[in-house]
């Protein structure tokens, strides 16, 4: 089947029908952090709920993706009022469907954390939590698969990546690369096969965006993918997703199957020459297969271990052929590139770094969960506006951003407005954008040991000092907690973190050190504390035995 | 009888086995498809047993080292048969902050066994993970495929104890 | 385009010849074809740069680290096993600080397993006993880590023992580019990584090697060696190499 733009924007007329004919839709989040407190089980009661009242005909009510402030799970949302309710038992189903139409119900009410809602600005996530992510027609009905049209139809590839490139877009897999540049070059890599790849292998701990985008609006990385591909002259595509998000996996294989269907996938898209074909990959758990070299490698069915570069994929990628790679958040904000104009995208965001950014808030704050903010906002609204501040009234400490590649931001930045130059500078990075909250209850010591070990054990092993380094700079940094540590120890420290950064042959290695030189550059007293008092304040090594027992 | 249950097991091999070949056909028995058929091996016979890595090198024309290389690379896949149950313990930042080590310890305490290992009746296997995603419910804890967030050592000893009962019972 | 052409007056048809650019190296000009790397064209020119994961005739890793290079202009360091000149680049092979780097990756290397240079087998003959030797190293500032790990003498005529081992891969890329056997790959990630022959299996029991002894002669250190041979006695032969490399290169041709 080749659809026109009149079919598109027929399918999109009957859906937005379809969801008028409802006086009331109830939209329960079944993410996996809602489904994890037994949304599943809400969703399907309310259904029944429903059918036994017999209110079928005006009253919908199905499973969305995430909605975002997954701490107050499970959550259901109630459109066209707007109505928020958190964590929803199944004995409150009957009393949600007897206050529709009337007043909230104001024990679940949880509208009154508007800031959280209304502080965010959301284009990677417009459509999470309002869409059925099982179904495509929902995604056509906001307007979905139109940017691959216009795309498509209208333009030429040049021009996509023009519109990209103005834009402003940089890669939102961490390093912050100009798309539109990373494009221009797989586009003018001569050979007649090439590669797109969608990087969903997110490994940082305390990451979850591309998750969340995968399970809620799987078709608008798909379509960022088919316009990628249009762009850079390439006919199929490649998903690398974790092994460990199954749900994302499986929504993801059946948007593809529905994109098929609808030929927005596949042989002649909107009756051009254009085909493009997407495929899954899983990966098996090895956080080094976020590296570009290490995941064509894992696709490829080998050891995911880097290799040096140059060459670079654009020119050497997948079987040695040219290959763009960007990340699921960059992919994502594509289709809303391309239908509402680079000059608009470039209009949001900071001077160096354009349009919003998702972030992975958790640790010690109120609203935990997923939140798209421009670039640009400074750390204090993130954490006290949308976060709504520190549990129990605890002392702001740190800010962790960027995983096991970046860096501890302390209570002296909080005003700092971020974007991928001011976190460099500071001794952190954006990375993909999992942001943890500590308070006085965290010892930065644990915290560099922590990402040490991390780093430490998905190190590859391939070159020397990230295999050797990272081990001895984990034993240090064990020796520094448990109180047996020497007064020239951080010295060594800094040390063996210059060598690390230096010689290592990827990004993993060269980016390892951060969380420890930053933890000490802020928090060099706690390291002293440790090392010279043995005492933690925070009471969480057991320095010498006495600490927190 | 012995017979019997031998050839049972057999044709549960045959029909397992079976969906392992369909993944490989569907690439082509090309040696690419290595990490996916090794997928299909662990998801269909819970872990990767020799004779399967050794199926999977001959069927893909993959030499062995290579095979037992990607297999143990990768800390998805798994060389040892796991538990009749299995926990796994998220080790995310924000479960770590959480306390996920609390209950690593606690389990340690009380099981005697530490993540990646399984008590020796068979009961429980002890997992770590990098990071479910589940970080707005930190710490999680995923039982039996379950994911549950929030929880205590003491919680999740309780939920371990419930299946030492439950099996005890049958 | 044969010899004859250029008598008949034909101009060169050939759309991408290779390029000759020039460079320094340690100030001195040299020359090189665009696809040698640094190495390769120090080495031409007897510039030493230290190796250990390098071998000629065999795949590039650039993953010792120990032929990092500075760039005029540039902060970073480059590993000039896989670094291709450009024009003009002027590359030092030579500094404190290079020199410093070199014998921190040297002493972490050391630091890794057992190296016991007194009852080794290639003591003597090791290359990475000559590293320490012409580097400088007197001692290592990093702690040992003291891992255990097992000797396999299970094959008839060879030994594996692991504490020696320092994970360059030579006898994995020999086995598969040169022998063809791919006996031997790499088990585990990090610091647990392990070189194993088949399925983890003992030496011995390997179906797949042919005992040709080619991994024995390119190992660096005395963890490959032959059978029988006591403390010290252990040379290594691999002028075979570059005779294979070149045969080979002839019989493409």
């Amino acid at each position: 089947m080749t659809l026109t733009f009149e079919d598109l924007q027929g399918i999109a007329r009957i859906e937005e029908d379809r969801q008028e004919g409802f006086r009331h839709r109830i939209h329960v989040c079944v993410a996996a952090g809602c489904l994890s407190c037994q949304s599943g089980l809400i969703k399907d009661t309310l259904e029944k709920e429903v059918s036994r009242r017999g209110w079928e005909n005006w009253c919908n009510v199905k499973g969305v993706g995430c909605l975002g402030l997954c701490a107050a799970g499970p959550l259901i949302s109630i459109q066209p009022d707007g109505t928020y309710y958190q964590g929803v038992q199944v004995s409150d189903v009957s009393d949600v469907l007897d206050s529709l139409g009337g007043e909230p119900l104001s024990r679940l009410d949880c509208s009154g954390q508007l800031p959280f809602f209304q502080r965010q600005k959301k284009i990677v996530l417009e459509n999470c939590g309002l869409i059925d992510p099982e179904r495509i027609e929902e995604y056509i009905g906001r307007a979905g698969y139109e940017a691959l049209y216009n795309a498509v139809r209208l333009m030429t590839p040049g021009e996509v990546i023009d519109e990209v490139s103005a834009g402003g877009l940089r890669g939102r897999g961490g390093a912050g690369f100009p798309t539109g540049l990373k494009w221009t070059t797989v586009f003018k890599a001569v050979n007649g096969t090439k590669f797109v790849v969608c990087n969903a292998d997110e490994g940082d701990p305390g990451a979850f965006m591309d998750r969340s985008v995968l399970e809620s609006d799987p078709h608008r990385v798909i379509e960022g993918m088919a316009i990628a591909g249009y762009a850079v002259g390439a006919a199929h595509g490649f998903v690398y997703v974790r092994a460990e998000y199954p749900l994302a996996v499986k929504r993801l294989r059946t948007a593809i199957a529905h994109a098929e269907r609808f030929g927005v996938l596949g042989n002649n898209i909107f009756n051009t020459k254009f085909s493009f074909k997407v495929e899954v990959r899983l990966g098996a758990g090895a956080f080094v297969c976020g590296e570009e070299t290490a995941l064509i490698a894992s696709i490829e069915g080998r050891l995911g271990r880097p290799r040096p570069r140059p060459p670079y994929p654009a020119e050497f990628g997948l079987w040695g052929y040219p290959t763009l790679i960007n990340n699921v958040e960059t992919l994502a904000n594509i289709p809303s590139i391309i239908r509402r104009g680079g000059s608009w995208y470039s209009g949001i965001g900071s001077e160096s770094s354009k349009g919003t950014k998702v972030f992975a808030l958790a640790g010690r704050v109120n609203n935990t969960g997923l939140i798209e903010v421009p670039m640009g906002t400074t750390l204090r609204d993130i954490v006290f506006d949308i976060g709504g501040g520190i549990p129990g009234d605890a002392r702001f400490k740190a800010v962790q951003t960027g995983g096991p590649s970046g860096g501890c931001i302390p209570e002296q930045y909080l005003d700092l407005p971020i974007d991928y130059e001011s976190l460099a500078e500071i001794g952190s990075i954006m990375g993909s954008g999992g942001m943890i909250v500590m308070d006085e209850g965290s010892c930065m010591v644990d915290v560099a040991k922590f990402f040490m070990e991390f780093c430490m054990s998905e190190s590859c092993g391939k070159c020397v000092p990230c295999r050797v380094g990272t081990t001895q700079i984990y034993n240090l940094l064990c020796r520094i907690s448990s109180g047996t540590a020497e007064p020239n120890d951080p010295a060594r420290l800094e040390d063996l973190c210059d060598v690390v950064k230096r010689t290592s042959l990827c990004g993993l290695g060269q980016t390892a050190p951060n969380p420890v030189m930053s933890t000490l550059r802020y928090f060099g007293e706690e390291y002293r504390q440790h090392i010279e008092d043995k005492t933690c304040p925070a009471g969480v090594c057991q320095v010498g035995g006495v600490g927190e027992v | 009888m012995e017979a019997k249950v031998h050839r049972a097991s057999e044709s549960l091999d045959d029909a397992r086995r079976r969906f392992v070949d369909r993944t490989m056909r569907r690439h082509g028995y090309e040696a690419h498809a290595l990490i996916e058929t090794l997928h299909s091996v662990q998801e269909h016979f819970g872990f990767l047993d020799t004779d399967s890595l050794r199926y999977v090198a001959k069927s893909l024309h993959v030499p062995l080292s290579r095979v037992y290389a990607v297999a143990t690379f990768y800390h998805y896949f798994s060389l040892q048969p796991p538990g009749e149950h299995t926990c796994v313990v998220c080790k995310g930042t924000a479960c770590y902050i959480g306390g996920a080590s609390d209950i690593l310890k606690g389990i340690e305490e009380s099981l005697g066994i530490g993540p990646g290992n399984t008590t020796e009746d068979g009961l429980v296997s002890i997992v770590t993970a990098r990071c479910l995603g589940a970080c707005g419910l930190a710490p999680a804890v995923v039982f039996d495929g379950e994911v549950r967030g929030k929880m205590t050592p003491a919680a999740v000893l309780d939920t371990i104890q419930r299946w030492a009962d439950h099996d005890a019972d049958v | 385009m044969t010899d004859r052409d250029y008598f008949k007056g034909k101009p060169r048809t050939d759309v991408n010849p290779v390029r000759i650019l020039t460079f320094k190296i340690d100030g001195r000009d040299v020359t090189a074809r665009e696809d040698e790397t640094i190495l390769t064209v120090a080495r031409q020119n007897g510039i030493f740069i230290p190796t250990l994961c390098h071998l000629d005739g065999l795949s590039e890793r650039g993953a010792c680290r120990l032929c990092m290079v500075e760039v005029k202009g540039s902060d970073k360091l480059f590993p000039a096993c896989v670094t291709l000149p450009r024009q003009d680049m002027e590359v030092m092979t030579d500094s404190p600080r290079l020199n410093e780097y070199r014998k921190k990756i040297l002493e972490l290397l050391f630091s890794e397993r057992n190296h016991v240079c007194s009852v080794c087998v290639s003591n003597g003959h090791c290359e990475l006993q000559d590293l320490a030797v012409t580097l400088g190293m007197s001692h290592v500032r990093y702690e040992y880590l003291y891992p255990r790990h097992t000797i396999d003498a299970s094959h008839d005529r060879f030994s594996v023992d692991h504490n020696r081992c320092v994970l360059c891969l030579r006898c994995i890329r020999v086995c598969d580019e040169v022998e063809g056997a791919h006996t031997w790959d790499v088990m585990g990630r990090g610091i647990l990584c392990k070189v194993i022959t088949d399925l983890n299996q003992p030496w011995g029991t390997s179906e797949t090697c042919t005992g040709c002894g080619k991994c024995v002669h390119v190992c660096p250190t005395g963890a490959l060696s032959e059978k029988g041979k006591s403390v010290s006695e252990m040379s290594k032969r691999r002028q075979f190499l570059p005779y294979l490399e070149m045969m080979r290169r002839e019989s493409r041709k």
